[in-house]
């Protein structure tokens, strides 16, 4: 159940971020989630809304974006679609290949709630 | 309270006979950095403001682009602990696995019969009990306990502090014995030179396919238990086809820590390897 660990890394860099800019709270938070990463969809859900309990981000609205993987051969340098590790290149068969995308695991923006300046008086 | 990174109260936990501590805080083996650490991108925020998300009047909403790795902490302190590891020329080897590969076992054999060649430390990691680590002792090798409490997995930190409290010596090697998990453990570097999953032929031919990212994370495969093929249907070259196709690069080894078979190849490995780093 590595997902509540990732959940509470969010919580814990997003906690660094809200200090920092003094701000109230955070309303929404937008990940980037690789679909070769070790994530489970469905665990991460589950974890997030135990994970996130008495946190900044316990009101917050999530939203993931899924990466698709997407591997080079190594062999002919073909772009391809890749859905599992094991997936090979589509061209020439081969297995070597290099992962482009699809193993993201980033939290993309994090949308903070701060305080109103009172405005200067001229 | 740790000096080095301020964490207090304990959960996972690191067990020395000397001076049984803890350094973990009490998210387990997650680690509350947050207020110690600068962010290394800074704040190289946007201010585009937008409508007020929470339909008060006395608030701003501002969107923070962060763009950062969920899992820097680990990376930051993974990276440290391979320079601490690097300038001592010490050998650092994660071993991985589900409970039962035979992890504790292959270390046992691998401690007795390289005695006389090379300096041995072991961080043992395990949810509860100092089992594995009073198993590592009776060899004479020095060993650390980390009891990760629920944890699934070791991370960099709590790896941190096994090596400030374990001291290895110069030119030794370092064996990290991971939670027997053959899931969680893959996303975490704990700083290692050399990351070894071991399976064994009692679990089946296809388990590179099942849980792909150990065996893309890892540069040794050790296959365990060959005195039991007579009896299991495993497949060797099967597992090893499976394996390399999802990730060409590994390098197999076939043992019984049992019989001893097939022990003296992955002893020369380690021997070899060893002496890269000592030799620079």
């Amino acid at each position: 159940m590595h997902e509540l660990s990732i959940v509470v890394n969010i919580v814990e860099i997003v906690e660094e971020e809200v200090l920092k800019a003094e701000a109230e709270s955070v309303s929404a938070i937008e990940l980037d989630i690789g679909k070769l990463s070790t994530i489970e969809p469905a665990a991460f859900e589950f974890a997030w809304k135990h994970g996130i309990r008495d946190s900044v981000l316990e009101s917050a609205e999530l939203k993931i974006n899924y990466i698709q993987g997407i591997g080079k051969c190594s062999d002919c340098n073909t772009l391809f679609k890749m859905n599992a590790l094991y997936d090979s290149c589509p061209e020439c068969g081969c297995y070597f290949s290099e992962i482009v995308e699809g193993k993201e695991m980033n939290i993309k923006t994090i949308r903070i709630e701060e305080k109103l300046k009172p405005e200067k008086e001229s | 309270m740790c000096i080095t990174c301020g964490c207090g109260t304990d959960s996972a936990h690191i067990v020395n006979k000397d001076h049984d501590h803890s350094h973990m805080n009490n998210k387990g083996h997650i680690h509350a950095h947050a207020h110690t650490h600068e962010s290394i991108q800074g704040h190289d925020h946007s201010h585009s403001q937008t409508a007020n998300g929470m339909g008060q009047q006395n608030t701003e909403s501002r969107i923070v682009h962060l763009e950062k790795d969920i899992l820097h902490e680990n990376a930051l302190l993974a990276a440290r602990n391979r320079g601490y590891l690097d300038a001592k020329s010490i050998l650092a080897i994660n071993l991985v696995s589900s409970p039962g590969s035979g992890k504790t076992m292959l270390l046992e054999r691998t401690l007795t019969d390289l005695k006389e060649e090379l300096l041995f430390n072991v961080i043992e990691g395990d949810q509860q009990t100092t089992v594995d680590a009073d198993r590592i002792e009776k060899t004479g090798t020095k060993a650390i306990q980390i009891n990760t409490g629920k944890g699934c997995h070791l991370d960099a930190h709590m790896v941190m502090h096994a090596i400030q409290d374990l001291k290895p010596v110069e030119n030794s090697v370092l064996f990290i014995e991971n939670v027997g998990n053959l899931v969680c453990p893959s996303m975490f570097d704990l700083g290692e030179n050399e990351r070894v999953v071991i399976i064994s032929v009692t679990e089946g031919d296809d388990k590179p396919l099942k849980y792909p990212d150990m065996f893309h994370t890892s540069g040794i495969c050790i296959i365990n238990k060959i005195d039991l093929l007579p009896y299991v249907p495993f497949d060797c070259d099967k597992l090893i086809e499976n394996a390399k196709k999802i990730n060409p690069n590994l390098t197999f080894f076939r043992v019984s820590c049992t019989t001893g078979e097939g022990l003296k190849s992955w002893l020369g490995w380690l021997m070899e390897r060893s002496a890269e780093l000592r030799n620079r």
